[in-house]
């Protein structure tokens, strides 16, 4: 059998043409498939930064949540409840918001606020300079350096600004695995701080993060949660949901999934109008082969050899030129917001097989009608 | 014993009123050592019985058996078997892989036949060298001349030892000397006591060569006679 196929190989790789036109086809499509997936899988990433950086477990909030964004206060007293609740090693308030901050030379940045619990800081970044502690000195907060850290003109510790009329003084400069969706810096201070600084409705706890003793407690913590009218939610929960915010109600998964399908037809078009080129331009020799003894599936295996060969070729061609792309994006912009993932990955594989499939089985359809007679009769 | 019989062999194609009869109530034998001319105008049938004959085309009614086995009662399998094990073929336009080596090209039939890629490159070498084609082993088919192609083509008809031969046209894109030359060549080195070539061909230039030539006109055999290359 190896045979055969060294022959199908010579056949495919010898018409260069060809060859690069079947190439060109699958790797495009490839290419674009795992562009428009992995953008937004990268977008995906942001929305649900401040989740990935906080590092909670369980994720408190109203039910009509739907993004990290758009909280929805809750009264005070659910941090009590969520205290009480079996199972919950410790529950501290989050405070989740956007201020405008104006800066020293007069003008105003839009900023978002996070407020940790005063007491553990528990989500606290990592440090990168200055020390946690002055956090909790007079008008105290932490910025993220990050992309968007130079739209507060770079700050450095003990540079001051203005939010809401009250002085804030950055105390320490901190970095996160994952900067936000929005393009706007990230301040860190107390929650006391945060409500006293951005206007807040009577409610004021954006989240309540809960710590449970065990992962065994989680279930028992989100039946406890829900009965009292409210979502508890594990970080991955939160994360997908988000996600399905973004998907289903903003347009931009409908958008990635037309521009995917595009992709595809693209690359579908190309390759199965190319592959049945070159089987229709080699069909007397499949018919000779024919002639001379080959079986049908013999002739079978050659062309979804072929149609393999070139799948898996367009694919890794597809896929480098796609890491190459976003590698150069992130020289000029760090923060691009595009990730290949695993799911990207088994996607556009998946749909490379497609092709494979169907550019092959148009050509096997036609190859396996072939009579060795026609040869003859030239 | 013969090398094929047939018998009885006719081939129609349509229904109804657009049928038309390409081959009706052919028989005869032929034998090994012999090579056997099929001659007739264009249109007589010769084609269609060759492609009767050499198991690649199904009678609508008759018998064919090669070393007395009736080919056309094997399933498709033993009869592609049957074609690769039995039966060489030089086709009118050769239809060598143009993206294949001459070499690679004459190894085909082997590497249909399982052989590993090596030894079927070597045999393949050995059968270039019968036909006078080493230096040219590397070579793509479309550098070598018709006359080469056609020495490829018997090449990797040879390749496998088949007991059958069957030419089809093998002088309609050659210039009439080099035609001669080749099927001159066929006769003295290809022709042995274990095969049996069969030509189809309506050029007389060669007829010298042929031991037996049966005239067909209308998809009728009018004529079985003794050629001028009869010993």
């Amino acid at each position: 059998m190896t045979g055969i196929l060294k022959i199908a190989y010579r056949l495919l790789v010898n018409d260069r043409g060809k060859f690069a036109a079947l190439l060109l086809g699958v790797t495009f499509s490839v290419f674009l498939m795992v562009q428009q997936t992995s953008m937004f899988a990268g977008m995906m990433r942001k929305a649900s930064a401040t989740v990935t950086n906080t590092g909670a477990k369980v994720w408190v909030m109203d039910r009509a949540v739907t993004n990290v964004a758009s909280s929805i206060p809750m009264p005070d007293f659910m941090q009590d409840a969520a205290r009480s609740l079996k199972g919950v090693k410790f529950a501290v308030p989050f405070y989740s918001g956007v201020g405008l901050a104006r800066l020293q030379d007069g003008t105003y940045q839009a900023v978002s606020i996070i407020g940790l619990d005063d007491s553990s800081l528990f989500g606290r970044p990592e440090l990168v300079e200055g020390n946690i502690e002055d956090i909790y000195a007079e008008n105290g907060f932490v910025v993220v350096r990050d992309v968007e850290f130079s739209k507060l003109q770079s700050p450095k510790l003990g540079t001051s600004f203005e939010i809401n009329d009250n002085r804030g003084v950055i105390v320490g400069i901190a970095k996160v695995p994952a900067s936000g969706l929005f393009g706007i810096p990230t301040l860190y201070t107390t929650f006391s701080r945060a409500i006293q600084y951005i206007p807040s409705l009577r409610s004021t706890v954006s989240y309540i993060l809960i710590e449970p003793s065990s992962a065994d407690a989680i279930p028992g913590i989100k039946s406890e949660v829900n009965r009292l009218g409210y979502d508890a939610l594990t970080q991955d929960e939160f994360i997908a949901r988000i996600a399905d915010f973004y998907k289903y109600h903003t347009g931009m998964g409908t958008n990635i999934l037309i521009m995917t399908a595009i992709s595809f037809i693209v690359g579908l078009s190309i390759s199965a109008q190319t592959f049945y080129t070159f089987v229709l331009e080699n069909l007397d020799k499949f018919g000779a082969l024919k002639a001379m003894g080959a079986k049908g599936r013999e002739l079978v295996y050659m062309l979804l050899f072929q149609a393999g060969i070139t799948a898996v070729a367009g694919y890794g061609l597809g896929l480098g030129l796609c890491a190459v792309l976003i590698a150069a994006a992130r020289l000029r912009v760090p923060d691009y917001a595009s990730v290949i993932t695993f799911g990207n990955l088994g996607l556009a594989f998946g749909m490379v097989l497609a092709i494979a499939a169907i550019s092959s089985y148009i050509a096997v359809r036609r190859v396996l009608r072939i009579e060795p007679f026609d040869i003859f009769r030239g | 014993m013969n090398a094929i019989e047939a018998r009885d062999l006719s081939k129609w194609f349509g229904e109804g009123q657009a049928r038309t009869t390409a081959v009706q109530n052919v028989a005869f034998d032929a034998r090994f050592q012999e090579m056997l001319f099929i001659v007739g105008p264009s249109g007589s049938g010769k084609t269609t019985l060759l492609s009767m004959i050499s198991g690649i085309l199904r009678p609508n009614q008759g018998t064919v058996k090669i070393r007395e086995q009736d080919i056309w009662g094997l399933p498709a399998d033993k009869l592609a078997d049957m074609r690769l094990n039995t039966v060489g073929f030089v086709f009118q336009d050769y239809h060598l892989f143009p993206k294949l080596t001459t070499v690679e090209n004459v190894a085909v039939p082997l590497i249909l036949k399982r052989r590993q890629w090596d030894q079927a490159i070597k045999e393949a070498l050995q059968a270039l060298e019968r036909v006078g084609l080493t230096p040219r082993a590397n070579l793509p088919p479309q550098k070598l001349s018709g006359g080469e192609q056609q020495r490829v083509a018997i090449a990797r008809a040879i390749v496998s030892k088949p007991e059958i031969l069957v030419f089809d046209e093998p002088t309609a894109s050659l210039d009439g000397d080099t035609g001669r030359k080749i099927v001159e060549f066929v006769k003295r080195e290809i022709l042995n006591a274990q095969r049996c070539i069969l030509i189809v061909t309506h050029d007389d230039r060669i007829f010298e060569f042929a031991d037996r030539m049966i005239r067909m006109e209308d998809g009728r055999i009018v004529n079985i006679e003794k050629g001028q290359g009869h010993a």
